[in-house]
């Protein structure tokens, strides 16, 4: 293989919240390479820290959470360690970030036209003239009507204020963009169009995505990596078709059988039996155990490490050394 | 692990026997939204909802399928009496909306029309814990709770919902939850007022997969248990076909295709609905084998004028397409679609 050197390098991560019960760890040891064009999905269960280990890398984090260990590079350069003058030199520039709550980060009081133009200006000296263009070809671009830059928030739909997040995402066509969820409100029609644009873009000035998403066929169609968290933890991650193919964690496996499908007999789909890990007490072991059809005495008291299979990185005791 | 069960579907179990005469619990005839754009001297009008004729019967699940934009959330939110109509009505249970006008009536009726909304970041006052919203909701609500009781049912709530332990989950803020959890907070406390119909805008769309089957199953089982019935917004085809009875399909503020869902996905009669099936993408499938985006101009909404919203991307578009409107026709047993060029299939 050949090595590229590393766009964004996430090294043994781990976030707590602080609550009063104790602290909640939402993000455990986490480790993570993009590459330079690079688009890695993430999948996991609701809750599992996918939105938290963003908000880390994007220095989003709210206040009552703490990165309490580990590193996280863009370019090289510590990312974690940077003050907030040099963060806002590169936010929206190197890498920019669609939140999960996109639908509602728009300014309420503020035209989308105008909070488009206000972060052109923020960055970038251009007349308003060009600004306005800009602004009109950016909404173009995710399909919506340039008659919008004119509305308030409110007056667009669920999916129309995600469109224009992530068209405020490219507006400098950043090295590295984040998004959660980035899609969750589009038609499927509107979501192919958008992310083949995306695609174009990508290679046209390749820049590189990180991207959270429940939807399997958006991972399996746009992500060339994947990875499975499950308790704040990765579990699986390697080439998307690989773990489509071959899904080795049993939680892997279990996401891969509950969706349903429009073609074909309908079935009952059950789902993963059993609640999801309570993070303020984490499961001993491995933290799937509780749920995991294959497990054995040892793996409720052992934790497994992430082991090697292939191309693809596995946290299950079946893949262990001595099993 | 997603076993298999070998028994009826979801759509089918508890659904109603599809020859009955259904009675509908939600009505709406001509229903219409505009909204005024642009400036003071010059408005003009946005046409959210146009001319819009649905019936939910009771035990049903409806879902209400359609481009981002097409007027989903509009259509939720004058059933909800969110929005008045422009014009139009919406009956329930022959009752006409427009005659609700105490106080008192209208929380009657929210509770009995809960509706759970799109985006859960705006949707939950960010002051007050979990607990406020549900408690809340059975207290108003469900008379016939104990106030000693109302615990212990809110508790059992937030687990129908997979939010465990649910203790904790009571005692939280919403900036305490994750955007699935929050999803999950929003449907349980619809399930908490005494609901004869949830209004339910993308409820699963932050939901991973398997938790989201858990929620489909849900519905499915509060149709059979409890004969509720669902308006059931989504993008997520698959989960249409897995929940629901019929299907509706909206394209730029009209109805374009309405019939069972099995009906409907089997043999789609719009050509929207045949654009729209095209692009599910299967999961399983690799990716050489996507098609490739339509293309296209987004449809005219403001001022639209007389004509079929869909003609700019319509392969099939002839010349009355840009004159009239059309309307819906049957073209299968219980099955229409509002399409000039649509055929009706032979008989047999
Ligand atoms: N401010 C907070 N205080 C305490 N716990 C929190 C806080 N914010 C999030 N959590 C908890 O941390 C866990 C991880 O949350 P996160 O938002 O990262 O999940 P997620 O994987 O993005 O889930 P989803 O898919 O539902 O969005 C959740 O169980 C959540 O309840
Ligand atoms: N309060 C409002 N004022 C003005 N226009 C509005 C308002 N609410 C919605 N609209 C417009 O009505 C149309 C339909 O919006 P609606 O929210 O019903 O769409 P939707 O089908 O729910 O879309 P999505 O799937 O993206 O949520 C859109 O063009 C939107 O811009
Ligand atoms: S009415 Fe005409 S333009 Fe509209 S969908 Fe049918 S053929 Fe196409
Ligand atoms: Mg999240
Ligand atoms: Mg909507």
């Amino acid at each position: 293989m050949i090595s590229v050197k590393p766009l964004l390098e996430v090294e043994d991560l781990t976030v707590e919240y602080a609550t009063d019960a104790g602290p909640v760890r939402a993000v455990d040891h986490v480790s993570l390479d993009l590459t330079p064009g690079e688009f890695v999905g993430i999948v996991g269960e609701s809750g599992c820290g996918k939105s938290t280990l963003l908000f880390a890398i994007a220095r989003l984090l709210s206040p009552s959470c703490d990165v309490v260990g580990g590193s996280v590079r863009l370019h090289g350069r510590d990312l974690l360690g940077m003050d907030e003058e040099a963060l806002r030199e590169i936010r929206w520039r190197d890498y920019s970030v669609v939140m999960q709550s996109a639908m509602n980060a728009l300014n309420p009081v503020l035209t989308v036209g105008a909070q488009l133009e206000d972060t052109i200006a923020a960055h970038e000296s251009m007349p308003a003239r060009s600004a306005q263009e800009r602004s009109a070809s950016l909404l173009r671009l995710v399909g919506i009507d340039p008659l919008h830059l004119k509305s308030y928030p409110h007056q667009l739909s669920g999916g129309m204020r995600q469109r224009a997040m992530i068209a405020m995402a490219l507006i400098f066509t950043p090295d590295l963009v984040i998004m959660d969820e980035p899609t969750s409100a589009l038609d499927v029609v509107a979501q192919r169009s958008l992310m083949l644009e995306i695609k174009e873009l990508q290679r046209q000035i390749g820049f590189a995505a990180l991207f959270v998403t429940h939807d399997m066929s958006l991972v399996s169609h746009f992500s060339d990596r994947l990875a499975v968290m499950y308790a704040g933890q990765i579990v699986e991650l390697g080439d998307t078709r690989e773990l489509f193919r071959d899904p080795k964690h049993p939680y892997t496996s279990a996401l891969m059988a509950s969706f349903p499908s429009i073609t074909g007999p309908k079935e009952v789909l059950q789902g993963i039996p059993g609640s999801p890990p309570d993070l303020l007490h984490p499961p001993a072991g491995c933290r799937f155990h509780p749920r995991c059809p294959l497990v054995e005495p040892r793996f409720r008291i052992e934790e497994p490490p992430l082991t090697t299979v292939g191309n693809t990185l596995v946290r299950c005791h079946r893949y262990g050394r001595d099993h | 692990m997603a076993a298999i069960i070998d028994r009826a579907a979801p759509s089918e179990a508890g659904a109603q026997p599809k020859s009955a005469t259904l009675t509908s619990v939600i009505e709406t005839s001509g229903l219409t939204k505009h909204f005024r754009v642009g400036g003071l001297f010059a408005p003009r009008f946005l046409h959210a909802a146009d001319d819009i004729d649905l019936s939910i019967a009771q035990r049903q699940i409806v879902a209400l399928v359609g481009e981002s934009g097409s007027g989903k959330s509009t259509v939720a939110r004058l059933l909800a009496l969110i929005y008045r109509p422009t014009r139009g009505e919406v009956r329930f249970k022959g009752r006409p909306l427009s005659s609700l006008r105490a106080r008192r009536d209208v929380l009657d009726y929210r509770g009995r029309v809960p509706m759970v909304f799109q985006d859960p970041y705006s949707s939950l006052n960010p002051v007050y814990r979990v607990s406020h919203g549900i408690m809340r909701a059975l207290k108003l609500h469900r008379p016939d709770l104990r106030p000693g009781d109302r615990r212990a049912e809110a508790e059992r709530v937030l687990e129908s919902v997979g939010l465990t332990p649910p203790g904790r989950f009571l005692a939280k803020y919403p900036h305490e939850l994750s955007g699935g959890q929050r999803q999950r907070i929003g449907f349980a406390q619809a399930l908490a007022s005494s609901p004869e119909l949830i209004l339910a805008d993308e409820p699963v769309s932050m939901l991973d997969v398997s938790v989201r089957i858990g929620v489909l199953n849900l519905m499915a089982q509060l149709r059979a248990e409890r004969g509720i019935s669902i308006l059931y917004i989504t993008h997520d085809i698959a989960s249409a076909r897995y929940v629901a009875d019929r299907l509706l399909v909206m394209y730029a503020g009209h109805v374009v295709e309405s019939g069972p869902s099995e009906d409907v996905l089997a043999h789609p009669k719009h050509p929207y609905t045949q654009l729209l099936l095209s692009a599910v993408p299967d999961p399983r499938a690799p990716v050489s084998s996507m098609p490739s985006a339509d293309v296209g101009e987004p449809p005219r909404v403001v001022d639209p004028g007389e004509g079929c919203r869909f003609r700019g991307r319509c392969p099939y578009a002839i010349e009355l397409c840009s004159q009239v409107t059309p309307r819906l026709r049957e073209l299968r047993p219980d099955h229409t679609a509002a399409c000039h060029v649509a055929t009706a299939d032979q008989a047999g």
